[in-house]
């Protein structure tokens, strides 16, 4: 795998989302599973998405790769800025192009993502025939993939079928895969969920170098805040399809500004795997079809008042920290 | 995998001995084969004579041993019809007809089945999937010897496109290929779309396509590979519909294969004939059923290890 | 395919059906009985055809319509013992498979192989031919071709229960494995049976059709759907009618049985609902 030089351009962010909303299908007042969300990433850096399940954060990660299913995409409205191009607006043929070799991912199950009928060593190649840089044969460079996520035996595994391997070895293939074509972009979708314990963290350390090495950039999508210390410069939290909050790691661990922020923070565990409800708050986040009116958040949230049955706007609490609430915890 | 083929033929070798035993009891049994064979005013002496030649005097298990073992050097006996060939080799001679007519058949039912399943399920709710369905639908109901006479009412007798019946070039395969083949074009659509929507919708075809792979690759190999394994599972049966069918449909179309000699030597009581082809017929079931397990172990990896 | 289909297949059955037990009081004339005076006569809005015989009649001049009638009673009394005797054969031998397992198991299924393994069409055509055509044959034949798919069933589903703690329960209690079987198994694997008795409606008409067809079946004059199309094909050219609507009433019953078996698959194995969903 070469190393291309990151694009150290800094003119603007590598990827800006903007005001995306993906509604059930087309009609205005559907259900929404993500509503106004904007972000940017910068390349090279590393945005952590966290947030309870069913908070829109896989949706998020699917819209970017135009990879919603039909009646969601017809549904979606925004924009998502890559390159100057408006991703929503390309072609079949030109997002084809864009994608795995500009923007890639990784899937939650290692299990599933892997094409039963066909071996390891087919899928890689797949891939890296479509992408034009790189030395040796295809089977040489397959191998070399191999290498590159620690895969022993790589080349006598290229023959194999993902039956064969087990859930941690499958997860590093379905990474080669993603990364074959060196893309600036690596939406990781909760990439350890899945796996052991001790895994995980072989896996995590793995991604971080891989993306050191490679200077692309990376969502990575988690529930569990003990991950994002470890992989984030920056975190976004969603909550019931909006970003209730979003700044630099380090501000938010110590100065989380939304109350549920700070209630996810405290129902972190000191080991990994954070259970998918939250201990510390009562109640469950709404579904898609009864959000409530106003913060979404306010039915559980230990500090509503009368005023948060309407709609909060976004205020900055600190540089490049942003808050939806209108009494932002220590500052009100 | 050599285990178990050699399981599989051990299997069939019984499943055959026993259908030679089905077929003699109920060809013995019932029936009196003597007074078909004897012509009008035969003696008693001339019955007995005849008795005493095909060996019915003997008793049944050793009349059944004859048979075996007559059977398995290819020996069925001579037809009783007019010409008294050998049972076996009248069965060889009409082989051909029905072993083409079935592979076009399944050729056309498989490619067109294919087709029409993946085009439905990529354009799943469209007019095309709701024309594929109803196909579907109705392929599966309609009765063949039916269907065989309103092709041919319409396409040879209203707008004499096509001959009624014949045997030879290819326009005397269109109507009775397409008669054999729509209740299994209809199973293999079913099947296929179904099990392409199950495949399009999975985690490794998301993999696919996040990888850059273009759409017409994602869907004619990611997809399509995996919804082809029920179709194999199934090829069997396929089979077996359509050598049954065969019997009916050569019939209708006064096709010159082993369905219809089964069919007329049935009715004449000509059983060294029926015997004869009702084996063949079995032999085949079994070889096409053998066929498919190990094509099933071939396309599927995970069968692999248990070979 | 939505409700809508569902619902008038189930309304054509009805209408079948009660056509086919009404049979008698309903249909215009006797099937049986022809007139010279009115043969081969067209259906009513053919030119020459008349209301007297709706849908024409045959070459002994026997009403097509009434015979239609009386081939639904046929069809139905062929379906409903066909079911009952594969129904209870194919029941019995899966269950005991399905319960007992072992070698029990293994010689029974092999049966159900033999039985699938069988050139279903050349056995009836042989004893149809053996022992001249007869309803009391036909129900015989094809029950003989398709108890094997309720064994089957049946043997699945009581593998699948067979290890419930409420079985374990009946069996620590002290009841019988007869007793077991009748009150624990059976009801609880009846759907699933019931769902493969609604699919094999069809193939019975088809098989029944088809074997009448070859003239192996229902012996004549009896008015099945199937000797009536065999008899009419001769006709073809000058009297379309005579194939054409027997083969339009098999059709039509076969298509509304498979979508109601279709919704029922559904409905009973939830797995496969969220396929055919949307």
């Amino acid at each position: 795998m070469s190393v291309p030089a990151p694009s150290a351009s800094a003119t603007g962010p590598l990827l800006r989302v903007e005001d995306l909303t993906v509604r059930l299908g087309p009609r205005p007042g559907a259900p929404s599973l993500i509503d106004g969300v904007s972000l940017d990433i910068m390349a090279g850096e590393t945005l952590g998405l966290v947030g309870e399940s069913g908070s829109g954060k896989t949706t998020l990660g699917m819209a970017v790769m135009r990879l919603l299913a039909p009646r969601l995409a017809r549904g979606t409205t925004g924009r998502i800025l890559y390159g100057g191009r408006d991703l929503l607006a390309l072609s079949a043929r030109d997002i084809t192009a864009v994608r795995g070799s500009e923007i890639s991912m990784i899937l939650q199950d290692p299990m599933a993502s892997l094409n039963p009928v066909f071996t390891i060593g087919s899928q890689l190649k797949e891939a890296l025939r479509r992408h034009a840089t790189g030395e040796g044969s295809l089977e040489e460079r397959a191998r070399r993939l191999m290498e590159e996520v620690r895969i022993p035996a790589a080349a006598s595994r290229l023959r194999h079928y993902p039956h064969q391997m087990s859930g941690g070895m499958r997860q590093r293939v379905v990474g080669a895969i993603a990364l074959a074509r060196a893309p600036k972009l690596l939406i990781a979708d909760e990439p350890t969920t899945s796996l052991d314990v001790t895994i995980q963290y072989q896996v995590l350390d793995l991604l971080h170098d891989l993306q050191r090495r490679l200077g692309m950039a990376m969502l990575f999508i988690t529930h569990d805040f003990g991950v994002v210390a470890r992989m984030c410069d920056r975190v976004a939290v969603m909550y019931a399809g909006r970003i209730v909050e979003q700044g630099p790691v380090r501000e938010i661990f110590h100065r989380p500004a939304h109350w549920y922020t700070r209630a996810l923070l405290d129902s972190v565990p000191s080991v990994a795997g954070t259970p998918d409800r939250l201990p510390t708050i009562p109640g469950a986040p709404p579904g898609i079809a009864n959000r409530p009116e106003g913060c979404r958040f306010h039915p559980r949230c230990p500090n509503a008042q009368v005023r948060c049955g309407t709609e909060p706007g976004i205020s900055a609490v600190a540089q490049g920290h942003e808050v939806r609430c209108w009494f932002p915890r220590g500052r009100a | 995998m050599v285990r178990v083929i050699g399981a599989r033929l051990i299997e069939a070798a019984i499943t055959l001995i026993l259908m030679s035993l089905v077929i003699f009891l109920l060809s013995r049994l019932t029936g009196d084969p003597v007074a078909l064979l004897l012509p009008d005013g035969a003696t008693a002496e001339d019955r007995a004579a005849l008795i005493r030649e095909l060996g019915l005097d003997r008793s049944l298990p050793v009349q059944y041993w004859h048979f075996l073992s007559g059977a398995l050097m290819g020996d069925f006996g001579r037809s009783v019809e007019a010409g008294n060939q050998p049972a076996l080799g009248l069965v060889l001679e009409r082989l051909p007809a029905s072993l083409s007519l079935a592979g076009v058949a399944l050729a056309f039912t498989l490619v067109s089945g294919i087709a029409l399943g993946v085009f439905a399920a990529v354009r799943r709710g469209t007019a095309l999937d709701l024309g594929a369905r109803l196909v579907a639908l109705v392929g599966q109901s309609v009765p063949a010897f039916w269907l065989g006479i309103v092709l041919m009412y319409v396409f040879a007798v209203r707008l004499q496109w096509l001959p009624t019946s014949g045997h030879g070039a290819w326009y005397h395969y269109v109507l009775p290929a397409a008669t054999l083949g729509l209740f299994t074009l209809a199973a293999v659509t079913r099947l296929v779309r179904s099990a392409m929507l199950e495949s399009l919708g999975s985690e490794y075809i998301k993999l696919a396509r996040i990888k850059g792979l273009p759409e017409w690759l994602v869907v004619w190999k990611h997809a399509l590979a995996n919804s082809l394994i029920p179709v194999i599972t199934f090829m069997g049966t396929f089979f077996a519909i359509m050598i049954t069918g065969a019997v009916v449909i050569e019939t209708v179309f006064a096709w010159p294969g082993i369905g219809r000699l089964a069919f007329e030597a049935i009715l004449a009581r000509n059983f060294p004939v029926v015997q004869a082809v009702v084996l063949l017929i079995t032999a085949l079931f079994i070889l096409a059923n053998l066929a498919v397990d190990i094509l099933y172990i071939v396309i599927d990896p995970r069968m692999r290890r248990r070979g | 395919m939505g409700t809508l289909p569902v619902r008038i297949a189930v309304a054509l059955l009805v209408l079948f059906a009660a056509v086919a037990i009404l049979g008698p009081w309903v249909a215009p004339y006797d099937p049986l009985a022809g007139s010279l005076r009115a043969r081969l006569d067209p259906p009513v809005w053919q030119e020459g055809g008349s209301w007297a015989h709706i849908l024409g009649t045959d070459r002994l001049g026997r009403d097509v319509l009434s015979r239609i009638i009386a081939g639904a009673r046929i069809s139905l009394t062929v379906c409903v013992l066909v079911i009952a005797i594969a129904g209870a054969i194919g029941t019995t031998i899966g269950t005991i498979a399905g319960y007992f397992g072992g070698w029990t198991d293994r010689v029974l299924m092999r049966l159900v192989d033999l039985a699938l393994s069988f050139p279903v069409i050349l056995l009836a055509l042989l004893i149809g031919a053996i022992s001249g055509p007869s309803f009391g044959n036909i129900v015989l034949v094809i029950s003989l071709v398709l108890w094997s798919q309720y064994a089957r069933m049946a043997r699945g589903e009581t593998m699948k229960i067979r290890g419930e703690d409420y079985v374990d329960l009946a069996r620590t209690s002290g009841l019988s494995d007869l007793a077991i079987i009748i009150r624990h198994i059976l009801p609880n694997i009846a759907p699933s049976l019931i769902v493969v008795a609604t699919l094999q409606v069809g193939i019975v008409i088809v098989l029944e059709a088809s074997l009448s067809f070859l003239g192996v079946g229902v012996p004549p004059p009896n008015p099945s759907w199937g000797s009536m199309v065999s008899e009419g094909r001769s006709y073809i050219t000058s009297a379309w009618w005579l194939c054409m609507f027997p083969g339009i009433a098999i059709l039509l019953t076969v298509l509304s049985i498979n979508v109601l078996g279709d919704a029922l698959t559904d409905r009973i194995n939830p797995a496969l609902r969220g396929r055919n969903a949307e």
